[in-house]
């Protein structure tokens, strides 16, 4: 199996995807490991809202910025402002309609003049084809651990695919690679 | 320049009545009379009278609260309007000016041309004013108040000889008392032997009268005028191109920007205006993430703006101002960079542009156990990062308006369906009962007491879902990562 340290810190100057619903997590675990600050854009008529207390078990919720945006026009308008600026290293984007050809590619060229990442947080089966991985990120329950995730690598331009099951360890911010449950000595049970 | 009615006049001037009229202001719980018109005042009330009483007098009076901050603006208003007599002028009070023509009278053709001027100027504005001219302040005061018109210069005497004592800017006990001693006009005072006054009323009244005759000095102080952050230009031919406009752009910026320099202040919001050659007027507005007077810097954030604007037939005219403007003191340069910052707030400026700058926002700590109120949304640019985040347990990375589920008992329900789903409840860490801020009227928390449980579902899911005990129901409420 290939090692998720080949992919994860999301290659820089590209833009990647994720979906699933721990997509939210996998952001905020991307957003920890960036340098400095992070855009987060967020269509307003979204009912969901980032918790800043949540937050602030994977990262310093003051290096987040919030922009505001009516609709996806405005929010690739920005990201697109952002990426090519190379500012912020860090730009989140929420999708609610699939991205045209034209729009991913214009992101991935925004990113790489800025070098800088983006990261689409995207439902099931709205890829776009110029992102450069793809992600479906979920949580699994776990009878000792509330954190554990499966991330999914469905999509990779350079690398190869692979699905892993990680851990956040709140108190030291760290990424853990474990094994999936039912593989795991002394678990038989819970993967039953 | 004395305004008897500044205040009443300068509401008249807004809202013009017919009849009595009065401006009322609460003094010591009662409402006074503050300022009157003419026929008011000739229907005998006067000022410092209970609006009561007043009304007593004259049934049909008509009034308003008085404003004495806007009068004061008035009055700065009315002092911008007089330097165009002489550069020199000071307030006098809170309803006079003091001007020191000096040297200015021959270009409205002498004083009395000047004083008629003034006359006719003012009785066109609405503002009744009476004007007294004299070699001295303390002259020009004792006419503007008692009696009106020019004392011929170096014989003050004359004309100031037959007014009431009262003209010397005394105190009402000094004025009453010499009065008493059958002192009733300034001729009489200045033919009074001055050792026995200086010893009875102190130096006070000798002093006024000296300054009156002008055997004692006295300044006037000119108001400074404040500083204008607006220029503009005139161009012969109209313009078109974007590339134009924004050189055009870059020279005012260039002027504005030495001046904000100057007052060591930087503009926090510009606006640029270009007159096209049929007077439409069109204007780019600019809003930056924090005060700037670097011109290279602002400069590309026009760019947006001027590039939605129609010019038509040609842009002849072109003004920019700094409309806002914040203390931006002179800083040290240190070679430790504060480059990212100084990039973080042009990024933060030039999305403004785009989204709005109050839609660029960060997250502030609140001190509140309530979910949705334990931070604060503020715009990004006019707050800075502080404080720090606690969270005693865990907490949601999403927050969503409750969503009610079907569920019974004070314990999470094993089976659930949410947002079409089926879900099987495996684990459940709770409850943590928070209790609504009552002192803050809030509907969502209209249901009471909510017992918060954090729910892991064996299909993966970790929810927030909350009881409200008062009222029993089941709420999903937010979802961790």
């Amino acid at each position: 199996m290939s090692d998720l340290f080949d992919s994860f810190p999301l290659r820089k100057a590209r833009v990647h995807e994720a979906c699933g619903a721990g997509a939210s997590g996998f952001a905020a675990i991307t957003a920890a490991r960036a340098a400095s600050d992070v855009l987060w854009i967020h269509e307003t008529w979204r009912p969901e809202v980032l918790n800043p207390v949540g937050l602030s078990a994977f990262c310093d919720p003051a290096k987040v910025l919030v922009a505001q945006v009516k609709t996806q026009l405005e929010a690739l308008g920005v990201a697109e402002e952002t990426l090519r600026d190379g500012a912020i290293p860090l730009v989140v984007i929420e999708l609610s309609q699939p991205l045209t050809l034209t729009a991913g590619r214009r992101l991935q060229l925004a990113a790489k003049d800025g070098d800088t990442t983006g990261l689409c947080l995207i439902s099931e089966e709205m890829g776009s084809n110029a992102a450069e991985t793809r992600w479906r990120c979920a949580p699994v329950f776990d009878a000792q651990d509330s954190t554990l995730m499966a991330w999914e690598i469905i999509k990779n331009k350079a690398g190869t695919l692979g699905v892993w099951h990680v851990r956040w360890d709140r108190a030291s911010r760290r990424l853990d690679v474990v094994s999936p449950v039912g593989e795991r000595p002394g678990s038989a049970r819970a993967s039953g | 320049m004395w305004f008897p009615r500044l205040a009443s006049d300068r509401v008249l001037r807004a809202h013009p009545v017919d009849g009595p009229f009065a401006l009322t202001l609460k003094q010591n719980n009662a409402n006074r009379i503050y300022c009157l018109n003419a026929q008011a005042e000739r229907l005998g009330l006067h000022r410092g009278m209970s609006v009561s009483d007043a009304r007593a007098f004259c049934p049909d009076l008509q009034s308003r609260p008085a404003e004495p901050r806007g009068d004061m603006r008035f009055l700065h208003v009315l002092r911008r309007w007089a330097t165009r007599y002489c550069p020199w002028v000071g307030l006098e009070g809170d309803s006079g000016l003091v001007l020191d023509i000096t040297g200015a009278a021959h270009l409205f053709g002498g004083e009395a041309m000047m004083l008629s001027d003034m006359r006719q100027q003012l009785a066109r504005g609405g503002v009744s004013g009476r004007i007294g001219l004299a070699d001295t302040r303390g002259a020009a005061w004792a006419l503007a108040r008692h009696g009106e018109g020019l004392a011929a210069p170096g014989a003050p005497m004359a004309a100031l000889g037959a007014l009431p004592v009262a003209a010397l800017r005394l105190d009402e006990g000094t004025v009453t008392a010499l009065q008493r001693l059958g002192l009733r006009s300034i001729a009489e005072l200045e033919a009074t032997a001055r050792a026995p006054l200086a010893r009875r009323f102190g130096p006070e009244p000798l002093l006024r009268l000296d300054q009156a005759l002008g055997r004692q000095p006295e300044q006037i102080t000119p108001l400074a005028e404040p500083p204008h952050y607006g220029v503009r230009m005139t161009l012969p031919e109209p313009i078109g191109l974007q590339g134009d406009v924004m050189a055009g752009a870059a020279r005012l910026l260039e002027r504005v920007c030495d001046r904000l320099k100057a007052q060591e202040a930087g503009a926090r919001a510009l606006c640029l205006t270009l007159r096209r050659v049929d007077q439409e007027a069109q204007s780019v507005e600019l809003r930056l993430a924090r005060p700037l007077r670097d011109p290279a810097r602002i400069l590309p954030l026009f760019e947006r703006g001027v590039g939605k604007v129609e010019a038509g037939y040609g842009i002849d005219q072109m003004r920019l101002e700094a409309t806002r403007v914040e203390p931006l003191p002179v800083q040290q340069l240190s070679h430790v960079s504060t480059d990212s910052r100084a990039r973080l707030d042009d990024l933060v400026s030039r999305l403004g542009t785009r989204i709005g700058l109050e839609n660029i926002r960060r997250f502030l700590p609140a001190d509140s156990h309530i979910p949705e109120r334990g931070f604060i949304v503020a715009p990004a640019a006019y707050s800075r990062p502080e404080g720090s985040w606690v969270s005693l347990r865990p907490r949601p990375l999403r927050l969503f308006a409750p969503e009610p589920i079907a569920g019974s008992g004070p314990r999470p329900p094993q089976h659930f369906r949410w947002r079409r789903m089926r879900l099987v409840t495996a684990r459940a860490t709770g409850p943590e009962r928070i209790a609504p801020e009552w002192w803050l009227e809030d509907d969502n928390w209209r249901s009471g007491l909510r017992d918060y449980w954090h729910v892991e579902t064996r299909q993966g899911r970790r929810l927030w879902l909350f009881h409200t005990p008062q009222r029993p129901g089941w709420f999903v409420q937010g979802e961790f990562a």
